[in-house]
């Protein structure tokens, strides 16, 4: 490897993430990173393959996608529906192969970073599947009985938000990092990054809201990072003087331009009915 | 050393094998990291944990492998006496903490019956009340209560700690514990019940068949997979009495959570009231109330309360009864609305069954539960399970 991964100007790494990132890049396993989302998990794949000038396959995961889909899919369908009209393609069985994420990221020109975004999605096998294919970086296509090796082991990152747990003997292979929600002073790191020429008082005041309103107990879905950014956001282009975000007096508990914020009726009515509440407290 | 510490965090519960440490030696080979120990840290974290709930654990074996090796002091400490005298001579004091320890005598008063304690004891010891050593009552030691409480060697745990993983951050996060949980998972299992919902991707072979007889061309069925459709929601007796069991019920909470999709839990204290709670650390501040429980999951959800049962009769038959909060309205109204609701309702007691008779609050609410109490061992759940499946009439 040629460089180490440091952050870049949008990014903003801590330490033990930079650890992990270069073992993984150096070493070509999978790094595996969790956390809350909006912590910047799927940025972080962009990001190394920012640093490192690599292309970036992305393989977002759903529910329904399988681990087929990822190497090729064979396209019966379409073959059939051409052999009944006398098409000449049917007789080359790879007209009808499609190549999946996989497939693209091993046989890359360039050395690509693979992104395989929210594994958790998928069915509980899906990971136990792809064991080969990623412990080895070659599968064999079936139909025509071709083996498709990576020229060069690509960096793959998954990401996972936790709602499976994911086999040990898949998690053996990765290495592991956990995004924890950054603390005040990294979080002003990261709004430095995106937000340079902001207001050091409106961040102040912008941060002591956002962690208040992450701490209100019951909160549904609490606002994170990203939500965070597009607030700020927000603040900027209605250029909200920072007297708005100061005299806050607790009868208005909904801070201005919340909707970036809260993204759940229930956690805004939750909040007017705290409002509410200090209010008739302070009569 | 290294293999050291992939025996203590196998010992642990951190299920590190050759491959991870293979893997650490490569990484550690190829100059992955610069020679210090936070990056140390950093990559063996990376490479033998995979669940953040065990983050706190790896801190923890990792600062009791290391710790000899990266402070400046290179022995095992119990070995080094004169390494905790050091520290008193170097500990730090307030003046309050100085007048605390006039309680006990002057200083050397202090320093004197340090060294009969040190002459009388023979390794390095945690807790207790006399003898020297980590988290214990003695004035000597630290991390004890006493206030007149003397720091010698090992970090203080109010202050911040010098090194990453003394830090423990991952604290609380560390919930898991799978210890022995197949068993209940293949009881569990007895509840599964399979239904076709969702997307429609699996080819149905037999539609596809009759259709295409039926319609002279290519008739492609599809149709959904088949997935556990049984839905639960599991009400978990916490604190007093249920602190002996709670390695059998976190086993169960366990198998349980992994085992069925549909699946929320709520915990309550001694007997069902008003309101249950998620969070046993926000247990004040974060209720649900129960009639939301009642009105927001369908009478097809299965209910199992798990619970010892054992209380005063008051706290089940009258309002007011709870014994930590006034409750309007009597446990057993609130027992008796959840069995109205749903069909399926059972209670898993750990206590056992044999004891179960000379209890009245069980008696009452085994009645209540019309009789669907069973012992929480694997064959209890096992009439649990199939008594939660039995067409209810």
């Amino acid at each position: 490897m040629t460089q180490r991964f440091t952050g870049t100007e949008n990014y903003v790494a801590t330490d033990d993430l930079k650890v992990a990132v270069n073992a993984a890049v150096t070493l070509r396993r999978p790094l595996l990173v969790k956390g809350e989302p909006g912590t910047g998990k799927t940025v972080l794949a962009h990001e190394i393959a920012k640093a490192i000038g690599a292309p970036l396959i992305e393989w977002g995961v759903k529910s329904t996608t399988k681990a087929q889909q990822g190497l090729y899919e064979y396209d019966a369908v379409a073959r059939l529906r051409d052999g009944q009209l006398g098409d000449e393609r049917v007789h080359d069985i790879s007209n009808y192969i499609r190549k999946g994420k996989l497939w693209e990221a091993f046989t890359s020109p360039e050395l690509p970073v693979l992104l395989i975004d929210e594994i958790d999605k998928a069915d509980i096998e899906f990971p136990n599947d792809l064991l080969q294919e990623l412990d080895r970086m070659e599968f064999d296509v079936y139909e025509t009985g071709e083996r498709i090796a990576a020229r060069e082991r690509p960096i793959v990152v998954i990401t996972s938000n936790n709602e499976k747990e994911l086999p040990d003997a898949f998690l053996r292979r990765c290495f592991f990092h956990y995004i924890k929600f950054p603390d005040d002073e990294t979080m002003r790191a990261i709004i430095d990054v995106h937000f340079p020429d902001i207001q050091k008082r409106l961040v102040t005041q912008a941060l002591e809201i956002f962690y208040e309103l992450r701490g209100v107990p019951g909160l549904k879905k609490k606002p994170s990072t990203s939500e965070l950014l597009d607030w700020l956001k927000l603040l900027l282009v209605e250029d909200t003087p920072v007297e708005v975000l100061q005299n806050r007096d607790p009868t208005k508990a909904i801070p201005p331009l919340h909707g970036a914020l809260l993204k759940n009726e229930a956690d805004v009515m939750l909040l007017e009915r705290l409002a509410f509440m200090a209010r008739r407290e302070n009569r | 050393m290294l293999l050291n510490f992939l025996d203590e965090l196998r010992g642990a519960g951190i299920r590190a094998s050759l491959k991870e440490h293979l893997t650490l030696l490569e990484a550690l080979d190829s100059d992955v990291i610069e020679r210090r120990p936070e990056d140390f840290y950093y990559l063996a974290r990376a490479t033998y944990v995979k669940d953040e709930g065990l983050l706190d654990r790896f801190d923890e074996v990792f600062h009791k492998v290391f710790h000899g090796v990266f402070s400046d002091l290179g022995e095992d400490q119990a070995t080094i006496p004169e390494e905790w005298l050091r520290a008193v001579t170097e500990k730090f004091l307030s003046d309050e903490e100085r007048a605390a320890i006039e309680q006990l005598g002057d200083w050397d008063e202090i320093m004197e019956t340090l060294k009969k304690r040190l002459e009388e004891q023979e390794g390095r010891h945690e807790g207790g009340n006399k003898w020297i050593g980590t988290g214990g009552t003695s004035p000597f030691g630290h991390s004890g209560y006493n206030p007149a409480g003397v720091r010698i060697g090992g970090e203080s745990r109010n202050r911040r700690a010098i090194k990453v993983w003394e830090k423990r951050e991952f604290a609380n996060l560390d919930s898991s514990k799978e210890l022995g949980t197949r068993n209940i998972k293949v009881a569990l299992r007895r509840l599964r019940r399979f239904a076709r919902e969702g997307a429609a991707d699996e080819l149905d072979l037999d539609a596809t068949i009759r259709g295409t007889a039926k319609q002279g061309w290519l008739d492609i069925r599809m149709r959904p997979e088949r997935h556990n459709a049984v839905k639960l929601l599991l009400f978990l007796d916490v604190g007093g009495s249920m602190d002996d069991h709670a390695k059998a019920t976190e086993e169960l909470f366990s198998a349980a959570t992994s085992e069925f999709k549909n699946m929320e839990f709520f915990y309550f204290h001694n007997c069902l009231y008003e309101s249950v709670w998620k969070d046993n650390s926000r247990r004040w501040s974060e209720r649900i109330p129960t009639w939301d429980i009642l009105h927001k999951y369908g009478h097809d959800y299965k209910i199992v309360f798990v619970g010892d049962a054992a209380m005063s009769p008051y706290e089940i038959a009258w309002p007011g009864g709870s014994v930590e909060h006034m409750n309007e309205e009597a446990g057993e109204v609130w027992l008796q609305r959840v069995v109205d609701t749903y069909p399926a309702v059972a209670w898993l007691n750990p206590n056992a069954q044999r004891g179960w008779q000379y209890t009245q609050s069980t008696q009452m609410i085994r009645q209540i539960m019309s009789d669907r109490m069973f012992p929480l061992t694997l064959d209890g759940l096992d009439d649990a399970m199939r008594s939660l499946t039995r067409k209810q009439g």
